[in-house]
């Protein structure tokens, strides 16, 4: 009874994110207990769906949301956060190791990776580019920029670097596209079995291959131009009764507890690398200059023309 | 006796009445939460229309080819009897409970560019077959219906009485005779049901298209929904699509309750029946060959679903066990609803003829209802009242009950009504109504319908991927959900274990309700 009392007595922060981040074999057990040894207090997580769905959530909530504080959106989604005016601002500052330079008062980045197709490292002409993809007869398989988030990386990666021209490049990939689908579980796994030669992921992907499985036969094609990034942000609710606490929790978000669960449990770069570095096999971070990645005004912007890019290149 | 009502079609069915009701206010009541929401509806752009056409042109394939190729294949069945018959038919219940990225994946071992029908097309020069594209989805719709539906047929002609037969033998009826006379009355009865079924999954069903659609082209509406959910956040514009899909729905139910036959009663003896099977080597190799195709397109890709996952059943993680324990309390509460409003629709629609076409019509709508509507007005409702994470399985299990229903209440109806006009006189001199008509007559004749019934909501129930991620709560997964975050996070040979886990226990699951019921009624 006792210990039950004292529980209760205990600040509760509930934070809102992805279902991935709560998974048994995710971050969220090891960073809940990190935090909980220093905050005396209750971190309570609560998984909706992916980053887009986390969004869907919070705006259906409104100003009743129990959240806090939510961890687990992407810039392309953060101008839309904003607007809603349900986030505060996050008062923290930190020295992030980020190749792009941040400066949102409202989203502090967790992690960050970079878009890539992933094939299987015996493949002979590893395209440089999405002209050479077009060229080649190689099929690839992507995820809807519509329901999957590296599907809407992608439609702003070839709208990032061919702008007007995108969907005259969309047009040369059609004959590549294997199929689209819904999430990146599935096209992972279309590849996996073998149906086809790239599949969009991240350039980490191949690190989980060869840290959990000793399995050095994946790799990331790396296009001159550069790859396109993603950066997975978190943020403080407006309304939420525990400011000092979800702003400690940013804070500690930053530091080595948290970082260091994050490459081998999300396979993401840490936004802040630890002092004991990244493990090894782990991917290394891209230079700066090929380093892509609209910034969250320029991604709302650019989503319909993006997206309408894709939809006349595949040929609605 | 005095107080006994008059007959039987003047009695109010309260508990029909309350179970349509029910369904009602989930269907429209979420639909109307997220239109206030909204605070009205969107405008529909000629992307919808291209969707409408995608999603009608699979959706009528699907489900003509699903039921041209489940009679040749239901009357092998019926008719026919070879070593693991009962566990063949079993296995038919597969395809359709399983997690549809399950399926898929073992459709694509065989079918697959990489696949095996492929590899031997290589081997000996022939063409290679794609399974991406509107082919590929009807193909998964097809290998997901076909034997939906070639069990409700089978069911059809199992219910013809052996006495017809014989009289069809001792008239030496020709095989054309026996199947205009016999059998063609039968499938005119069933088949507009079938078909209206099949389209009306294949309407909402998006996951397939989202597969092996190939592309853009193949954007279904219920797609176009999830995009106004997630992508655009724009409820008014997901509740005008929601609203067209159940027009679609609504005139498929309809069109399927005017075009199919009024069924003649059968007046057997109340016997299982005993079917003859034409004897002859031609008629045999037929039915040979058509149940061999059938086992290679059924059964190949559920051994490749459990060549793959034996080596990933290691690889399982100790939240295996509670996963199961969710899925199954699910099931069974499921199962309990489903047959419960099944039984107390049945009964309201054999009573009262004349407005079978409306409870009918409220029963498939809620196929057509897209479960995004569903869950996001469910949540809209609840989350004001309660934490709805709190309420997360018996929500999923309430909306999983309802899902079911059409397909239960598809198996349940006939039996019931065949009950009725067989001894509803009877139960009417003897005075029985209410519970104890329910007790004592009908149900008693059921078992073999709500056996399987049972086992269909229950296997669905496990089988589903929570309709409702506003629901699930990702730390506390059930089955389904367990494999898919397997699935997103790497590993992909555990997440073969775990749908080889649940294509056991939903088998596991349907064989024992179906057998219970089997059994009860062969004692």
């Amino acid at each position: 009874m006792a210990t039950a009392v004292v529980a209760q007595d205990k600040p509760v922060l509930n934070v809102y994110t992805y279902d991935s981040f709560v998974a048994e074999w995710g971050p969220g057990p090891a960073v809940e207990a990190a935090f909980e040894a220093t905050c005396d207090c209750d971190l309570q997580f609560t998984g909706a769906g992916d980053g887009a769905a986390l969004l869907s959530r919070l705006q259906l909530e409104g100003a009743r949301s129990k959240a806090d504080a939510v961890l687990g959106l992407d810039t392309n989604l953060t101008a839309r956060a904003t607007a809603t005016g349900l986030f505060a601002e996050h008062g923290v500052t930190a020295d992030l190791s980020l190749p792009i330079a941040w400066t949102d008062p409202v989203f502090l980045p967790f992690d960050y990776g970079y878009l890539a197709f992933v094939h299987n490292a015996e493949l002979a002409k590893v395209p440089t580019s999405f002209a050479e993809l077009a060229a080649s007869d190689l099929k690839i398989v992507i995820q809807d920029p519509r329901s999957s988030t590296p599907g809407l990386g992608l439609a702003y990666w070839v709208y990032a670097l061919y702008g007007t021209q995108a969907a005259d490049i969309w047009a040369d990939l059609a004959d590549n596209v294997l199929t689209v689908t819904k999430g990146w579980s599935e096209a992972y796994g279309l590849f996996l079995d073998g149906e086809a030669d790239m599949v969009l992921s991240y350039t980490t992907s191949p690190s989980y291959h060869i840290i959990a499985e000793q399995d050095a036969s994946k790799a990331a094609a790396l296009f001159e131009q550069g790859q396109y990034m993603q950066v997975e942000v978190a943020g403080i609710l407006a309304n939420s009764q525990e400011q000092a606490l979800a702003q400690a929790f940013l804070s500690f978000m930053l530091s080595d507890a948290f970082q260091e669960i994050i490459p081998t449990t999300n396979w993401m770069f840490p936004a802040v690398t630890p002092a004991a570095g990244l493990p090894e096999g782990f991917a290394t971070p891209i230079a700066a200059e090929k380093s892509l990645l609209l910034s969250a005004d320029e991604a709302l912007q650019s989503r319909d023309p993006a997206l309408a890019a894709w939809l006349t290149g595949l040929g609605q | 006796m005095a107080d006994r009502s008059g007959p039987i079609s003047a009695r109010p069915h309260w508990a029909g009445l309350l179970a349509a009701a029910l369904l009602l206010a989930l269907g429209l009541g979420s639909l109307g939460a997220v239109l206030v929401w909204a605070g009205g509806f969107g405008a529909l752009s000629n992307a919808d229309f291209a969707a409408l056409r995608f999603t009608l042109i699979q959706a009528l394939l699907s489900a003509l080819l699903s039921c041209v190729l489940a009679v040749p294949l239901a009357r092998a069945l019926a008719r026919r009897h070879f070593v693991m018959r009962g566990l063949w038919v079993t296995l038919l219940g597969a395809p359709f409970i399983l997690p549809v990225i399950v399926a898929v994946m073992g459709l694509l071992v065989i079918f697959g560019r990489a696949g095996v029908v492929n590899m031997l097309s290589g081997f000996w020069n022939g063409p290679q077959i794609s399974i991406y594209g509107l082919s590929g989805v009807v193909l998964a719709h097809v290998f997901f219906n076909l034997p939906l539906v070639t069990r409700m047929l089978l069911h059809g002609w199992l219910a013809i009485p052996a006495e017809q037969f014989r009289l069809a033998d001792s008239l030496a009826f020709t095989p054309r005779d026996r199947f205009r006379l016999i059998e063609w009355p039968m499938l005119r009865g069933l088949m507009p049901g079938a078909f209206a079924l099949v389209f009306l999954i294949c309407t909402t069903s998006f996951a397939v298209a989202l597969i092996l659609g190939g592309g853009p082209k193949a954007t279904t509406v219920e797609l176009a929904i999830y995009q106004a959910f997630r992508f655009e956040f724009d409820l008014g514009h997901a509740a005008i699509l929601a609203v067209l899909q159940i027009a679609l729905g609504l005139a498929a139910a309809l069109w399927a309750y005017g075009a199919r036959a009024p069924r003649d009663v059968a007046q057997g003896l109340d016997r299982t029946r005993i079917l003859l099977a034409p004897a002859g080597l031609p008629a045999r190799l037929l039915d040979g060959v058509i149940l061999g195709a059938a086992s290679l397109f059924i059964i190949g890709p559920m051994v490749a679903i459990v060549l793959n996952g034996v080596a990933g059943l290691g690889d399982l993680t100790s939240s295996l066990w509670p996963a199961i324990l969710r899925s199954m309390a699910v099931a069974m509460a499921a199962m309990l609803i489903t047959l419960a409003l099944a039984v107390a629709l049945s009964a309201a629609i054999t009573a009262r003829p004349k407005l079978a076409w409306l409870f009918e019509g409220i029963i498939y709508m809620m196929l057509a209802v897209s479960p995004l509507v569903i869950g996001t007005g469910l949540f809209l409702l609840i989350f004001p009242v309660i934490d709805p994470v709190s309420v997360a399985l018996p929500i999923t299990a309430l909306i999983n009950a309802a899902l079911a229903l059409p397909f239960v209440v598809q198996v349940i109806l006939p039996a019931y009504r065949q009950s009725e006009a067989r001894f509803g006189r009877l139960a009417d001199q003897l005075g029985l109504s209410g519970v104890d008509r329910l007790r004592w007559v009908i149900l008693p004749r059921l078992s073999r319908p709500l056996g399987f019934g049972a086992g269909l909501a229950a296997a669905l129930s496990i089988g589903d991927l929570g309709v409702v991620a506003l629901f699930a709560d990702p730390s506390q997964p059930t089955l389904p959900l367990y494999t898919y975050q397997l699935m997103g996070a790497y590993r992909t040979d555990a997440a073969a274990g775990a749908a080889l886990v649940l294509l056991g226990l939903t088998l596991a699951t349907f064989w024992l309700f179906d057998k219970g019921g089997r059994t009860y009624a062969d004692t």
